[in-house]
């Protein structure tokens, strides 16, 4: 488990957390969302060890994870940035990773040559963005780790490649218990892979679920109500947004929809149905109200 | 297999069930075959396999599918199925209501009640 309490760093009296605390369970899929200078790479900076928070906690497997190989030895990373040496190859840095990861599979690799079709043998400098990714994934994802941490990793990779990476991810979720954690803008992507999320923005983080608990517990209501009947819902059903075309009203109801379908079917609606909303929609009413800048993310 | 509708508002898990059960209710996946494994799917959609084990354990309960330990999940026989009756009320109430809308707008066509009823018999003497 991952867990993050309470961190506090600050770079020339900037806090770039200020109070951040997230936990990734065992097996999960967690995705990290925020606006740039949220504070989301400073947090994963925190877990591969490269920072020490000047206050709180930042544990692997219980155990802070600054300055100990042992933990270190868990987690694989690929930063925004991923560094290779000057004019070094594919097959240089395998051998560089290879050194520090006992569990390197050297098979993985091999197999992995029919799936980035790199150049195995050629500067890693010459190569475009979305390859010296390609090649990032190729190399982090032999190291085998319990622990698979991602910087907005599918920057950059065409979109037949993102499939075949969160297609290879998936596989090492479901068969070896992989657990992720991954940062990024793109809220559509994460819906599919992710089973938490955590969204934050100036160094905190405003709110932690499981992917289930957000989706079921807030419905979008459309009713129609017969002319002149419109009712007003009663204050403890917790509305969270009302709009009309016409008589058509759609609603943002927080609780399940079967529970707020019946609830609201006792005003004796023509017609109401409930409709799921997605991850996007559910962030902007849960966030937008109390917190505007979340607005800005989604936009 | 199938594909996602990722503009579609219904969440992803309950775009699985729908899919498998319609391949169950029409005979493209026999009973007694073997569903995919969680692995395979999730590989094949890219999605979480959280999400796919959610589809098949709720398609269990309802009946359309059975597990067997170790070896995966298979499709049931169609009486397996009828005895989950009431297992998803929410889904039952929603093919009702689905039915209701269907016979209304036949009916605005002027299909006559006795033509609906035949068809009905029809697909039920398939």
């Amino acid at each position: 488990m991952i867990e993050v309490k309470n961190a506090v760093k600050t770079f020339d009296g900037f806090a770039a957390l200020d109070g951040a605390s997230i936990t990734v369970p065992d097996g999960g899929v967690y995705g990290l969302v925020g606006p740039n200078g949220a504070g989301k790479s400073t947090i994963i900076r925190h877990l591969t060890g490269i920072y020490r928070p000047d206050s709180g906690a930042v544990l692997v497997d219980g155990a802070p994870v600054y300055e100990n190989p042992e933990k270190k030895a868990l987690i694989a990373a690929i930063p925004d940035d991923w560094y290779y040496f000057q004019s070094a190859t594919i097959r240089d840095m395998m051998r560089f990773y290879k050194g520090f990861y006992p569990n390197f599979d050297m098979a993985r690799y091999e197999r992995f040559k029919e799936v980035f079709t790199l150049p195995e043998k050629s500067p890693i400098r010459r190569m475009s963005k979305g390859m010296q990714k390609q090649a990032a994934f190729w190399l982090t994802m032999c190291c085998r780790p319990k622990y698979l941490i991602l910087d907005e990793p599918v920057d950059g990779l065409d979109p037949v490649m993102r499939r075949q990476v969160w297609s290879l991810m998936m596989g090492d979720v479901t068969e070896h218990g992989t657990t992720v954690l991954v940062s990024s803008h793109n809220l559509r992507e994460l819906e599919d892979v992710c089973d938490h999320v955590g969204i934050m923005n100036k160094g905190k983080v405003l709110l932690e679920r499981s992917l289930t608990d957000l989706q079921e517990n807030i419905v979008k209501l459309q009713a129609v109500w017969k002319p002149g009947e419109t009712p007003v819902l009663p204050r403890e059903m917790e509305v969270l947004h009302t709009s009309n075309v016409g008589r058509v009203y759609t609603y943002i109801i927080r609780g399940t929809a079967q529970a707020v379908t019946e609830r609201v079917a006792q005003f004796h609606p023509l017609m109401v149905e409930a409709l799921p909303l997605s991850l996007e929609e559910i962030f902007i009413y849960e966030l937008g109200g109390e917190q505007y800048a979340v607005k800005e993310i989604l936009l | 297999m199938f594909t996602l509708n990722y503009r579609d508002s219904q969440p992803i898990y309950g775009q699985i069930k729908d899919g498998l059960r319609r391949m169950i209710v029409s005979g493209a996946l026999e009973p007694g075959e073997k569903l995919p494994s969680v692995r395979a799917m999730a590989m094949e959609l890219a999605i979480n396999p959280n999400t796919i084990h959610r589809a098949y354990s709720e398609l269990e309960g309802e009946g359309f599918i059975y597990s067997v330990p170790g070896k995966g999940s298979f499709a049931s026989k169609r009486e397996a199925a009828s005895a989950a009756r009431g297992a998803d009320p929410e889904r039952e109430a929603k093919l009702i209501q689905q039915l209701r809308e269907l016979v209304a707008e036949l009916r605005y066509l002027h299909y006559t009640d006795d033509e609906i009823i035949a068809l009905m018999q029809e697909e039920a003497g398939q």
